[in-house]
């Protein structure tokens, strides 16, 4: 039950909340006005990390930016990776082998499961438990070996190519990735659900608490799970289908209730979900090249194009203006997660601190990807 | 029995060996557990099964500088780790460990170690205050109003069993359970009516819950939350200072469970009565230490306000009712039998 409470304190005192805190995993600093244990008012600053990669794209070679993309959010580099590699097939016209695409659809959701595993496990550290988090990593480290395997790199995959992929996946990689989903499956109800969704104190403390109307998340442009948590259905892999979404058969995890248990139950259904995806993928890959004839040195046509894709956090979107010259003209970076944080400071108006930093865990927050 | 010079110094040293070895191997213990709760191995570089490890973070505990920061008040900054460390040992005093093994038999001496247990939670309090730092000074008011809020039904809940016992005496509160597990206060089926034997679990859960929530164990551990208040009171504290808290924080729990078992648990008494002996306590401490081992690295923390909710509107209302039936049945003999 959230306390109402008047804000009209006397007395009020600021609490600056980072840039270095356990509960802001990174550095975000929130600058908060308290009464007591009583938000006033939230404020957060950015900037800390930021790196400038809009300006980095514009100053190298569209193959040369690739790197940066898994760097914005490391938890789900994949989705980003992807977003950028496909916003500049668009404009550039390049086909992409159907093999590729499962590939990529493949490698993608055992990023975005690895992605809510790391989240799970920072959640219900935030909340004061901590064996979830060891029993979420070791999971984790499952899929880090996975993609490890074929794309050479445990956290910023680097691995889609304009038109295709790195390398292609080996029996080995089917074979453990249908082992991974079995013992996934196998442990998501006892170790996950049992031990954490069940538990009377989580429940308590995310049940009512943290309420996003589907209001303040069309004000603010929240996505992904967030706004999935407020009862709406949206998620650009039905929406605005891309690769070979349409081919597979998945729902999309929706709760009507705008709570922070609502975003929490989002995330866990869905990563149920992207096991049906991955396992669905598996059964109908292609046999096939895994990479188009493209030319060495990429220069689209003047142009302007738009593609999102649904990352862990919410829809990531590139926006790239070509002048017909090597290098990206202008490219615009749509982050979920900044989005997702620039609701905070209305929705955490009037919460007692711990219940704030409650509903921020609930938010999944990445920084460098608030921070492009 | 003779008193011999000898005897006080023998109690001095086994109490402060008992004190230092539990407020390191404790730590120990928990880590190996916490470890093997979450699937992993826990300490294991230093000394076999990494039995040097409290040895090694002692000696680097106490090799660092102990860092006062400025503006903070510099007499009670230094002051709160030993306050927090010192009530727990002294306590020690006045348990009794079997029949013979108790440094001093004092008439109440139930009263005397919650009033040295309140002691220990100013520690808490002046250590935050002192620290000048916001989220300590939080930290100290939610452990004050926990403390307070906890205290209550833990004391209607000893007063239920004095009641019973007719004395405030720890040992003679114990030696009243002598025989088997049928006459510990926990479960008095052998004792005045039925009526009561059903009613004591409830006032022994009672009386765990505001123990976990006395020694601010997780998952009442709001003091020093850390997602929330980053160490809460000892945020800023480094070296021994920190070190002292935390052996403070151990030796709570080994008093919370001593007084526990000789309250309810019959104390050295042996489960099915013909063995009594200094083993059969240290086995049930040990036990319900690792249950709050158990505890905290299963739980989520819960929320300040519903903890508190937790104490005012159920546990408070529930010992007050046990303690009324209490009276009643020892009034009415015979009640309900």
């Amino acid at each position: 039950m959230t306390v109402p409470i008047q804000c009209t304190p006397d007395e009020t005192f600021v609490l600056n909340l980072g840039p270095q805190h356990p509960a802001t995993h990174g550095v975000l600093r929130v600058k908060l006005t308290m009464d007591g244990e009583y938000v006033v008012k939230a404020e957060p600053v950015l900037g800390y990390i930021h790196r400038m990669h809009e300006k980095m794209a514009e100053s190298g070679t569209f193959a040369q930016f690739m790197p940066n993309t898994p760097r914005m959010d490391y938890l789900s580099a994949l989705s980003y990776n992807q977003g950028y590699v496909m916003a500049v097939e668009r404009a550039a016209g390049i086909e992409v082998p159907e093999r590729a695409e499962y590939i990529r659809t493949i490698t993608v959701e055992l990023n975005r499961i690895s992605s809510h595993l790391l989240w799970f496990g920072a959640f219900v550290l935030d909340l004061g438990g901590f064996t979830p988090l060891l029993y979420a990593f070791d999971d984790r480290e499952k899929i880090l070996d996975l993609l490890e395997r074929i794309t050479g790199s445990r956290l910023t995959y680097c691995y889609y190519r304009f038109g295709g992929v790195y390398n292609d996946i080996d029996d080995e990689f089917i074979a453990g990735t249908r082992e991974f989903i079995k013992r996934l499956r196998s442990r998501l109800p006892s170790m996950y659900h049992d031990l954490v969704t069940g538990n009377i104190i989580l429940i308590k403390r995310l049940r009512d608490i943290g309420f996003v109307t589907q209001e303040t998340c069309r004000k603010y442009g929240a996505t992904g799970p967030v706004l999935r948590g407020s009862g709406v259905q949206y998620d650009v892999r039905k929406n605005e289908p891309y690769s070979v979404y349409p081919e597979l058969d998945f729902d999309i995890p929706c709760y009507p209730e705008g709570d922070s248990m609502a975003r929490y139950m989002v995330r866990m259904d869905e990563i149920t979900q992207s096991l049906r995806i991955i396992e669905q993928a598996l059964d109908k890959l292609p046999e096939g090249p895994v990479n188009a004839k493209v030319p060495k040195v990429l220069k689209p046509g003047a142009g302007d194009c738009y593609c999102a894709v649904e990352a862990a956090r919410g829809t990531f979107g590139c926006r790239l203006v070509c002048d017909g010259g090597k290098n990206p003209y202008r490219l615009k970076l749509r982050s979920p997660t900044f989005s997702n944080l620039s609701l905070f400071g209305e929705v955490a108006e009037g919460m007692i601190l711990a219940d704030a930093l409650a509903f921020m865990g609930s938010l999944d927050l990445v920084i460098p990807c608030i921070d492009r | 029995m003779d008193t011999s010079i000898w005897e006080p110094i023998i109690y001095l040293v086994g109490i402060m060996a008992f004190a230092g070895l539990n407020a390191a191997y404790l730590g120990w213990c928990e880590r190996k557990g916490a470890g093997h709760i979450q699937r992993r191995i826990g300490p294991k570089e230093v000394g076999w099964f990494g039995l040097l490890q409290p040895l090694a973070d002692g000696i680097k505990l106490m090799s660092k500088q102990l860092l006062v920061p400025q503006g903070v008040d510099g007499i009670l900054f230094r002051a709160a780790p030993i306050l927090a460390m010192v009530p727990a040992i002294t306590s020690m005093v006045a348990i009794p460990f079997s029949e013979t093994i108790q440094a001093r038999s004092i008439d109440l001496s139930v009263l005397l170690i919650f009033a040295l247990a309140s002691i220990g939670m100013m520690a808490v309090l002046i250590g935050g205050w002192a620290s000048g730092n916001k989220y300590a000074i939080i930290s100290a008011t939610r452990s004050v109003s926990q403390n307070i809020a906890y205290e209550i039904p833990m004391l209607v809940t000893v007063i239920t069993i004095v009641m019973l016992s007719g004395s405030m005496n720890l040992e003679e509160i114990a030696m009243k359970q002598e025989g088997g597990f049928w006459n510990w206060n926990i479960f008095p089926v052998a004792g005045e009516s039925i009526a009561q034997a059903i009613i004591m679990p409830i006032s022994f859960i009672i009386f765990f819950i505001c123990s976990v929530a006395e020694t601010n164990r997780a998952p009442f551990d709001m003091a020093e939350a850390e997602s929330e208040l980053i160490a809460g009171f000892m945020t800023e504290y480094g070296s021994m200072g920190f070190g002292l808290f935390m052996m403070g924080e151990y030796l709570n729990i080994v008093v919370g469970a001593c007084l526990t078992t000789i309250l309810f648990l019959g104390g050295w008494y042996g489960p099915f009565g013909f063995t009594s002996s200094v083993f059969w306590f240290l086995l049930k401490i040990y036990i319900l230490i690792a249950t709050f081992i158990w505890i905290r690295w299963t739980f989520p923390r819960t929320q300040i306000y519903k903890l508190l909710n937790l104490s005012w509107k159920i546990l408070i209302p529930f010992s007050l009712a046990i303690l009324l039936l209490t009276a009643v049945f020892l009034k009415v003999e015979g009640f309900l039998i």
